[in-house]
């Protein structure tokens, strides 16, 4: 293969509903690929459903972004850590299992279902707002970035006054074209706010995540500051663009397929698995999920050597036609729940059946109490998030 | 069939309760609970699914006929 034949990875979509035509060439030729990285560095990128599994779930694999060989998609280098302890999402084992023990029982299937009231709740305060509000509006602005962002805020114990803070941080963190001393500043003023918090709760403890984590780790005698701190930031992060995005989707490409969608709002105990199908169709962790060999490790035939970095394209796995029959189709009664939308292995996303509960929370009653809506705007005028670690709409517009 | 757990694996992600909640259950810190390891022939393709789903591959299985 010549330099040329190399692919040079992010590579953007050309249609929102499925991933890049270049991703599926390297499925059905080279499975597992060498890809080039902005930076020109080279690394393996992984597109079969089976090969991604081996690769998320073996602990030969590193998620340790200060390795030198982690895959960077990102122009720049990172700014300094000023966290100095790892995040939960760059761990491994032994750390890695503990710290995630310690935390998973606040997300745990009953706890989430638990939080179903203020979501609603949530949810409907902000139709209550659209429908009271000037036509058209922009659903990730009404919609899409406040419900996440509140109910994450909540079970953080973060004040909704500073939620606008957070979102334009959060934003600049996850897009690959802001510049690296905007990355920084983001970074620096988001921990800045949360040492602030932390400290709060650590002086109060209030009866919330965080509160409940301070207490926790002081009577097992672990308790760390910086770790808190850690903490906080991966959860307030992840839990904002990343479902943000796919209510946004979830909401056009139902809009797309009314069909689709009057069955589902004829029978809402379908929902569940429309928001499994939704999850899997889409699969928003665009740029693939990164690890780094620590040990020379064979997957799909090919031997990966100690000190390479692999992108595992999960959104192309998930097409995978020898898992998925029909891949390529949205089929909202598929039920398949061995789709790869929230990663594999010991850092599967930690969130997500909160992300499950709040997409079913939001399409059962954003159609239900807006049966007239519609995107107010051409559907190929609509922006879409192509320079974003998490794919998503920039800008929709709705009306009824 | 028999179904047995390993807890060292476990990372809480609650797929298999979702999946087979006759079966599985998790405990207040996350934590896999059994709730019979010997399902019945009805919940075998349930279970097999838990197996499949769970990213801990913390789910074993004996089958017999």
């Amino acid at each position: 293969m010549t330099a040329d034949a190399v692919p040079t990875l992010p590579i953007t979509r050309t249609c929102p509903y499925a991933p890049p035509a270049e991703h599926r060439r390297l499925r059905e030729e080279t499975p597992l690929a060498k890809v080039r990285l902005p930076n020109g560095v080279t690394v393996w990128a992984a597109t079969r459903h089976e090969d991604i599994r081996a690769i998320l779930s073996d602990p030969r694999f590193s998620s340790d972004r200060s390795n030198p060989g982690f895959p960077r998609l990102r122009q720049d280098p990172p700014p300094p850590s000023l966290i100095r302890k790892p995040l939960l999402i760059s761990m491994d084992l032994p750390e890695h299992g503990p710290a995630r023990r310690a935390v998973v029982g606040e997300f745990t299937v009953k706890r989430m279902a638990a939080l179903t009231p203020r979501i609603q709740q949530i949810v409907d305060e902000h139709i209550d707002a659209m429908l009271a509000g000037p036509r058209p509006v922009d659903l990730v602005q009404a919609l899409s970035l406040p419900v996440p962002s509140l109910v994450i805020c909540e079970m953080l114990g973060v004040p909704y006054a500073d939620h606008e803070f957070f979102q334009t941080r959060s934003t600049h963190l996850v897009s690959h074209k802001t510049p690296a001393e905007v990355v920084g500043r983001s970074f620096a003023e988001l921990l800045g706010y949360l040492n602030t918090l932390v400290t709060a709760k650590e002086q109060n403890p209030t009866d919330d995540l965080l509160g409940r984590q301070i207490l926790k780790h002081r009577e097992e005698g672990t308790y760390d500051h910086e770790a808190m701190l850690g903490l906080a930031f991966i959860l307030l992060i992840a839990g904002h663009e990343t479902t943000a995005n796919m209510i946004s989707l979830s909401t056009l490409v139902l809009l797309q397929n009314p069909e689709k969608l009057s069955a589902l709002r004829q029978d809402p105990s379908k929902t569940l698995a429309a928001v499994e199908e939704l999850l899997r169709y889409f699969t928003i962790a665009e740029s693939g999920l990164g690890r780094v060999a620590t040990e020379d490790v064979e997957i799909g035939g090919v031997l990966i050597r100690a000190g390479e970095g692999v992108l595992a394209l999960a959104n192309t796995g998930n097409r995978d036609p020898e898992v998925f029959e029909n891949a390529d189709e949205l089929d909202l009664e598929r039920g398949a729940r061995n789709h790869l939308a929230f990663g594999f292995g010991p850092h599967q996303c930690l969130g997500q059946n909160l992300a499950r509960l709040e997409l079913q929370i939001v399409i059962d009653t954003l159609f239900r109490r807006i049966p007239g809506l519609r995107p107010a705007v051409p559907v190929e005028e609509l922006s879409f998030k192509d320079d974003a670690t998490v794919y998503g709409i920039r800008e929709f517009p709705v009306t009824w | 069939m028999r179904v047995l757990v390993d807890e060292k694996k476990c990372c809480g992600a609650g797929q298999c309760v979702l999946v087979a909640p006759k079966v599985f259950d998790q405990r207040d810190d996350g934590m896999v609970i059994l709730l019979d390891e010997a399902p019945p022939k009805e919940l075998h393709a349930a279970v097999r699914e838990a197996v499949s789903v769970c990213p801990g591959a913390a789910i074993m299985l004996e089958e017999r006929e």
